[in-house]
């Protein structure tokens, strides 16, 4: 099959992990991947973000297909049921207004920068080195530091069911997904 | 002109189910499955070869192949 330019957007997805890892700033980038599917599917009524530029399904493609890091066995019929999606993406929301809330606090001056990295909302990594701590406001990188943990938090989700099931499992739950494929429902319902 | 009907292996998308992620449209060699409107995969029954990589690749295992009358 012809290869398009975009096949190529894993790299993008892995360069972002590993570029957060050195300076956390970085993570702001990751902005794009939120914006440009919600964009696309409330503009287009489509979720060409998820069918073609994804680069985080496509990193879980290659993985698990080519690099073989998955069972491929199927995905248990809970975790594809619409109660787990649609919980799932009311659980990430409210996780991702409590890390704009953090943000807030360190903005108006209520609480001090943590230099951390949250994992799966419990586990705090250190984190420090990726922060000189005068380069931006401290804001600028709470939110870089909250947004990195949201980014990594997933990908580690991601690799698990990689691993257990099918190499894009992540893409049956994952909150963009849903999120993308609510809208364009709502669209074509309201056009149909 | 083929005037009997015959059996041939089929992929269905159950639409209830499907995340319109597009594992099967991206993997299809027959470009047979189609995104409708970003809600759901259709199979074109016509182009469809019953191969069954849609059904390997979909990440929520829903993909059926079954013997259809053609
Ligand atoms: S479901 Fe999520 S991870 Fe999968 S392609 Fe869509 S946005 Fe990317
Ligand atoms: S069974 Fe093969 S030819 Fe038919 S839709 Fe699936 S991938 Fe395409
Ligand atoms: S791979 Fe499965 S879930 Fe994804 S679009 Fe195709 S039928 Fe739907």
């Amino acid at each position: 099959m012809k290869k398009h330019w975009y096949d190529y957007l894993w790299l993008f997805s892995a360069a972002y992990l590993i570029l957060g890892f050195f300076n956390i700033l970085f993570a702001w980038v990751g902005l794009l991947c939120f914006f440009i599917p919600l964009i696309i599917a409330i503009t287009k009524g489509s979720k060409a973000y998820c069918n073609h530029y994804c680069g985080r399904g496509q990193l879980l493609a290659l993985l698990g297909g080519r690099l073989g890091l998955s069972r491929k066995r199927d995905i248990p019929p809970f975790l594809r049921s619409k109660q787990f999606r649609y919980g799932f993406l009311a659980f990430f929301f409210t996780m991702f207004f409590l890390m704009l809330f953090t943000t807030w606090l360190v903005f108006a001056g209520q609480r001090s920068l943590s230099e951390a990295v949250t994992l799966l909302w419990t586990i705090k990594l250190p984190w420090h080195w990726a922060y000189n701590g005068t380069a931006v406001r401290p804001w600028v990188a709470q939110f870089a530091f909250g947004f990195y943990s949201v980014m990594l938090t997933s990908t580690i989700l991601g690799l698990i069911t990689m691993l257990l099931y099918k190499p894009r499992s992540w893409c049956v739950y994952c909150p963009m997904g849903t999120m993308t494929q609510l809208i364009c429902q709502a669209k074509a319902k309201k056009a149909a | 002109m083929q005037t009997r009907k015959s059996l041939r292996r089929k992929a269905t998308v159950p639409q209830a189910q499907c995340v319109a992620c597009g594992c099967c449209f991206n993997t299809c060699p027959k470009g047979a499955i189609e995104m409708i409107k970003g809600v759901y995969a259709s199979v074109e029954e016509a182009l469809c070869v019953g191969c069954g990589l849609c059904s390997g690749i979909c990440p929520a295992s829903i993909i059926k192949i079954a013997e259809v009358a053609v």
